[in-house]
């Protein structure tokens, strides 16, 4: 397993935002994590991306221990994110947002470029080239040079997900990424996730957008009020009682 | 026990400046480092009404406070509304007060010089009084119960009228606030009233304390002023008022043991202890790290 | 040809100065392009400059070990102190640097062995406008190959969002840290250079006011790009020349209308050109372009 969470929990003060969660994503598995508003989904992904440290349990990337560790370390691991309010950079053009995605995968050092060395500048061709090419599989490549903060909602959407590609990482986390968008382009985010995931990457998808989320994913969990209340097949999870009532609430 | 009245006397002022500056913080979340350009600026008002235009010292004393006050709110309307919407407000806007400071100190020097100007003799009382073993100055206990004064009447503003509950609300949320039909401007407006009247009154009773108004007053002052916010915890008006008291006991405590040239260092130290251990500060609430 | 070397000789002295300045409005530059205010260099300037003055006049140091003395003491300090001070949210830092300003100005002050509030004096002039100018032709050159690398996109990253740039693996704390020894060093140098111009250091030339004259330079020139502070010093630095009419019709003390023009310069910059001179080609060009294309409509 790629990526392990084990009996994660986090409290903030008297509040139990996730309560002794277990779960685990597979190499190339698109995990769905769904639930209701509130239920903690969003406090997962910080804990696995680093933001927030867990109260108590684990979690463990390819085997190493990444609660606790700072969030730059954690994407060291092979861990990189999406936000759920998009956090583009938004003085920088798409392709420069996309190359800092790539801070982790290049080897740059400082002193070559310092020495105006050639080798230098072939890396730097070869990592704009890469860029060049995540933004073209997010069907961007000729917003390239337009600034991040310039660009439609969907279109910020499609270069964050490019940026947090491009440092290659093991597993994927995204947060609720096809917000407000239209169906034609739901579609499109759904075929470059499954994309995602044949190239070898995990994915591990925060949706609230249920159809989607039962069409691309391999496994879903299910959370409520910080507590799995489901986990398993696409099929098994729609017609699990619990998460039926989580949704529409018991009839009184 | 004198150490104990001089320090009170020297913690009021240092109250009252550090209790205009939190009130902005609080409400706008922009340190204004042009406050104690405001301090240097009202003692120098008052110097004039007193001086030239031979205003019994009482009477000029509510005057100059207030002419400090419409000076706040000009600085508002010109220097910090025009930020308001930007991303990086916070350092925009303190460079936009460096900038009004830099500004306010060049008229005062080009107005009055640099040197430093006495008060007028008789605008002054003389008094001095023994109580319980110290001698006190009627000067000081005027200052004492001035500040003391500004301090009650600004917490029965803030708990008890209107403007108070707005002006809460603005601090806590903006939008909120907006939303719920306050004036936020207004709010705001009447924010950096009574932030640099209160900055100063400070000023005045400083120069009046001291009897020594110039130029570069201000700038130890300014320093000090941020120990005692960031002591007492940014955007807390009760940290400001503790911190404020506290630092004047300690730092006469302390020049009195070592000696007067590391008067301004205790600030300092106080300032990076502070800062390093608990940024937080005594009472304050406002997050002091990154994410 | 006479009139070139004449005029070469009086203006010898505020090209210099444009140089030391431009070296410190870099060196503010160096934390702001990663979004950090630090005020902290007022402080390194008098480590470098007293460090100079000091090695100077009791060793016979040839010059360039000197002024390397006077980058790389300050750099030193600047670890220490930079690790706790940058963890630090903005005003913060900006509040914990300007105390780090006062504390070295009064360590200094109460230095019996520089003489305290007086300093040192007659130190010989060592640098000229040629040694003050390579050595901002290196700062310019660091800054360029910094900018368009990974590490330079980094930077920009840091400055735009620091957590999100934490999430794709960038160690902001590095990176802070290395800019703000950098910028430790830039001031140290400038220091020291500056200590070998005027022949004397005292406590009363690093004090806040220096800092907000770096700061207004490099503000005022514009920190999108390393450009610049070097605009903002070379602008500032020549300002009092123009000034100096100014004074003679308002009837204004020089040093009083230097430090308004100061600050209304810089007000005007933050509230109308906030990022500074080096953005004013680029702002009439659109300005121009907008009228063009309004035109075209109404035609």
């Amino acid at each position: 397993m790629l990526l392990s969470i084990e009996g994660v929990s986090r409290a903030f003060g008297g509040v139990r935002a996730v309560e002794d969660v277990t779960f685990a994503v597979g190499a190339g598995e698109v995990h769905g994590l769904i639930g209701p508003n509130g239920a903690g989904k969003t406090t997962l992904l910080n804990l696995v991306s680093g933001l927030l440290r867990p109260t108590a349990g684990r979690i463990l990337v390819g085997g190493a221990r990444a609660d606790g560790l700072a969030s730059h370390r954690v994407a060291a691991l092979g861990v990189t994110r999406t936000f759920q309010n998009i956090r583009l950079f938004p003085h920088l053009s798409a392709l420069e947002n996309v190359l800092v995605g790539e801070h982790l995968r290049r080897d740059a050092p400082l002193w070559r470029r310092m020495l105006c060395l050639p080798a230098a500048a072939r890396e730097e061709r070869g990592a704009r080239e890469r860029a060049l090419a995540l933004l073209a599989q997010v069907r961007l490549e000729d917003r390239a040079q337009e600034q991040a903060g310039n660009l439609s909602y969907g279109e910020q959407r499609r270069v964050e997900i490019a940026r947090a590609l491009g440092a290659e990482p093991r597993v994927l986390l995204l947060d609720e990424p096809t917000a407000g968008m239209n169906p034609a382009e739901v579609d499109s985010v759904a075929s470059l996730i499954r994309a995602v995931a044949r190239l070898g990457h995990s994915v591990l998808l925060v949706e609230h957008n249920v159809p989607l989320v039962m069409k691309v994913c391999d496994r879903i969990t299910v959370l409520n009020f910080g507590r799995v209340i489901a986990g398993g097949a696409p099929g098994d999870v729609a017609r699990d009682q619990a998460v039926v009532d989580a949704y529409l609430g018991t009839r009184r | 026990m004198q150490q104990v009245v001089n320090g009170l006397f020297l913690g009021s002022i240092y109250a009252l400046f550090a209790l205009g500056y939190t009130l902005v913080f609080g409400v706008l979340d922009i340190l204004n480092l042009a406050h104690a350009a405001v301090f240097t600026v009202c003692a120098f008002l008052a110097l004039a009404l007193v001086g030239t235009l031979h205003l019994p010292t009482l009477v000029a004393l509510p005057i100059a406070i207030g002419l400090a006050g419409l000076l706040g709110v000009a600085l508002e309307r010109v220097a910090f509304r025009p930020l308001r919407g930007r991303s990086d407000s916070n350092i925009s806007g303190l460079i936009s007060s460096l900038a009004a400071a830099t500004i306010l100190e060049a008229l005062a020097v080009a107005a009055w010089g640099p040197d430093k100007l006495r008060f007028p003799f008789g605008a002054l009382p003389d008094r001095r009084v023994q109580l319980a073993g110290a001698v006190v100055s009627e000067v000081q206990m005027i200052i004492i119960a001035i500040s003391v004064a500004m301090m009650v009447a600004l917490t029965f503003l803030l708990r008890r009228t209107r403007l108070g509950r707005q002006i809460r609300a603005v601090a806590e949320s903006p939008l909120a606030a907006r939303i719920l039909g306050v004036d936020v401007d207004r709010v705001i407006a009447a924010s950096f009233f009574i932030s640099s009247a209160l900055g100063g009154a400070a000023g005045v009773l400083f120069g009046l304390a001291f009897n020594d108004v110039s130029a570069d007053m201000g700038r130890s002052v300014e320093l000090k002023g941020l120990a005692v916010i960031i002591l007492g915890g940014m955007g807390s008006m009760p940290g400001a008022v503790l911190a404020g008291y506290g630092l004047g006991l300690i730092e006469v405590f302390t020049v009195a043991q070592v000696g007067s040239s590391w008067r301004d260092g205790v600030s300092f130290a106080v300032l990076f202890l502070v800062l390093l251990l608990r940024p937080r500060g005594l009472l304050g609430q406002a997050a002091t790290r990154l994410a | 040809m006479e009139n070139l070397a004449d005029l070469w000789l009086t203006y010898q002295t505020a090209v210099a100065f444009i140089g030391v300045n431009a070296l410190l409005a870099l060196s503010v530059y160096a934390t702001l392009c990663c979004g950090q205010l630090s005020l902290a260099n007022a402080g390194f300037m008098a480590i470098g400059g007293y460090a100079g003055a000091l090695l100077t006049l009791h060793t016979q140091l040839p010059f360039a070990l000197v002024l390397a003395a006077a980058a790389a003491l300050p750099a030193l300090v600047a670890v220490p102190l930079g690790l706790p001070v940058l963890r630090l949210r903005g005003v913060f830092l900006a509040i914990a640097t300007i105390g780090w300003g006062e504390v070295v100005r009064l360590a200094l002050v109460n230095w019996d062995y520089t003489n305290g509030a007086l300093g040192l004096v007659a130190i010989p002039q060592r640098a000229g406008p040629g040694i003050i100018f390579l050595c901002l032709a290196l700062a310019l050159f660091v800054f360029w190959r910094l900018r368009g690398g990974r590490t330079g996109y980094a930077l920009e990253a840091i400055r735009e969002d620091e957590p999100a740039a934490r999430t794709l693996g960038i160690d902001t704390t590095a990176h802070k840290l290395a800019m703000f020894v950098l910028g430790a060093a830039l001031a140290g140098l400038a220091g020291g250079l500056e200590a070998h111009l005027t022949f004397m250091v005292a406590p009363s030339g690093y004090g806040f006011a220096r800092v907000v004259d770096m700061l207004v330079q490099a503000v005022v020139g514009g920190v999108a790009h390393f450009g610049g502070p070097v605009l903002g010093a070379a602008f500032l630095t020549l300002l009092p020349e123009g000034l100096r009419e100014v004074s003679h019709l308002t009837g204004m003390e020089p040093g009083p209308l230097r430090l308004l023009a100061n600050g209304l310069v810089l007000l005007a910059v933050i509230l109308f050109l906030p990022n500074g001179l080096v953005s004013l080609p680029g702002r009439l060009r659109a300005w121009r372009d907008e009228r063009r294309a309004a035109r075209a409509l109404v035609d």
